[in-house]
């Protein structure tokens, strides 16, 4: 899972998607979980520091990550389909 | 050293439906290259940019195109006698037939103009949009030129409701039924004449792109943008520069198959599937082109070196996430400039 190369991502948890001209916000945790996306960080690392950061175990995290990662896809923000 | 240069243009309307007149002498005005030399041609009285500050040095009352041809060229003749003009832009529609088929005449009297060739402005008309989707194999959506009311009940033969109800130069509705076309084709016809052209509704995102081609199939300049924020009549209130490639490929592929030559606005539709739709193609510059100066590409200057024969290089990039943002404003100003310019036709 990659986030689109030309994806702006700032500090704020502002995104913006040059290709279609939509902005979103995003709170700090998205934020962050972007910002490993577009380090090509894998589920397993996210998950790794994701759950050493937040008092949330492997399962709840993964369930709220994917459900993440299909808006980021409905959204149009993902490079491609495969998981790393 | 910046060239003395006497621009007269039209599209001084700086309305809710904006002319191009008031980006373009913007533009212009930024150049390093030019020092220029602003002429006004308004329609109207009451065009805004007459009365701003800093846009024209001089405003002549031209004649609309409807009252003939002949008759509106050989005002911009009247005009170049008593007050010389280098180069014409053109900004209606409605008025580049008029010019493109004067050029000859223009040009002997020492006005250049960059203007498409006849034959690339017909070709790419609202109504024969689908022939032209053919012959440079361009996705386009379903149209058709209807000139009869009584056509109206026919048209659920070959189109889906909602569609769309088109002018031939200006406007256009969707309408959900019979009854709404009906409407509409009424409402245009009067305004606009026939045909009046009905077209396949596609749902998307609407994005458009403001280019110039030297004729020679290159293009100098191209800028996408979306609309951000659309008025009720349909124009960009606001938009933003955007990096898309196909729609940039698009441009490109355009403006050298046809050997496009002057300002040109693609309007697109990005359908749900991503797939590129020309709604149509504009034969001029458009009234959000201040957007493409902004974000790096002088598209006016350009067209005005093109005009006066200097080589121009293409601009390579400009800036994406660009946004311009419209207002209105309130000009005061003295009833004299009006009276002067009501009496004598000039400012």
């Amino acid at each position: 899972m990659q986030l689109k190369k030309n994806i702006a991502l700032s500090n704020s948890g502002f995104v913006f998607n040059p290709t279609t001209g939509d902005s979103y916000s995003i709170n700090q945790v998205g934020r962050e979980i972007l910002g490993y996306l577009s380090e090509n960080k894998s589920l397993k690392e996210i998950t790794v520091l994701m759950t050493a950061r937040y008092e949330i175990d492997t399962p709840s995290f993964e369930k709220y990550y994917f459900d993440f990662i299909s808006m980021l896809r409905q959204f149009e923000l993902l490079e491609d389909e495969h998981e790393n | 050293m910046r060239t003395k240069i006497t621009v007269a243009l039209t599209g001084l309307n700086n309305t809710d439906n904006p002319g191009p007149g008031v980006p373009v002498i913007r533009g212009i005005r930024e150049s390093e290259a030019f020092d220029p030399r602003i002429i006004g041609l308004a329609y109207e009285n009451m065009e805004p940019a007459i009365f701003m500050d800093g846009m024209v040095d001089k405003t002549y009352q031209v004649p609309y195109p409807s009252e003939g041809s002949d008759v509106l060229v050989n005002r911009i003749l009247e005009i170049h006698q008593k007050d010389p003009i280098d180069v014409l832009i053109p900004n209606f529609d409605a008025e580049l037939y008029a010019f493109m088929r004067s050029e000859q005449v223009l040009e002997k009297a020492g006005i250049k103009t960059f203007l498409p060739t006849l034959e690339q402005f017909e070709e790419r008309h609202k109504a024969d949009l689908p022939d032209f989707g053919k012959k440079y194999n361009l996705t386009v959506p379903f149209s058709k030129p209807i000139t009869r009311l009584n056509e109206i009940a026919d048209l659920e033969d070959d189109f889906e409701y909602p569609l769309m109800v088109k002018g031939k130069f200006y406007d256009a509705y969707l309408a959900y039924n019979e009854e709404q076309v009906r409407m509409h084709y009424n409402k245009i016809s009067a305004k606009w004449g026939v045909p009046v052209i009905i077209q396949e509704f596609i749902k998307g995102t609407e994005v458009n792109v403001v280019a110039l081609g030297d004729g020679k199939g290159n293009t100098i300049g191209a800028v996408p943008m979306r609309k951000q924020y659309i008025t009720d009549k349909g124009k960009a209130w606001s938009g933003i520069t955007l990096d898309d490639q196909r729609m940039l490929d698009l441009t490109r592929r355009i403006i050298k198959t046809m050997q496009w030559r002057g300002g040109m606005e693609l309007e697109l539709m990005k359908s749900h599937t991503n797939e590129l739709y020309i709604i149509e193609i504009n034969p001029r510059i458009p009234a959000w082109v201040y957007l493409a100066v902004g974000a790096g590409q002088n598209i006016p200057e350009a067209l005005l070196k093109l005009a006066i024969g200097m080589e121009v290089e293409p601009f390579r990039d400009y800036r994406v996430g660009k946004m311009f943002i419209r207002y209105s404003y309130d000009l005061i100003t003295d009833l004299t400039a009006f009276e002067k310019l009501s009496i004598l036709g000039e400012l």
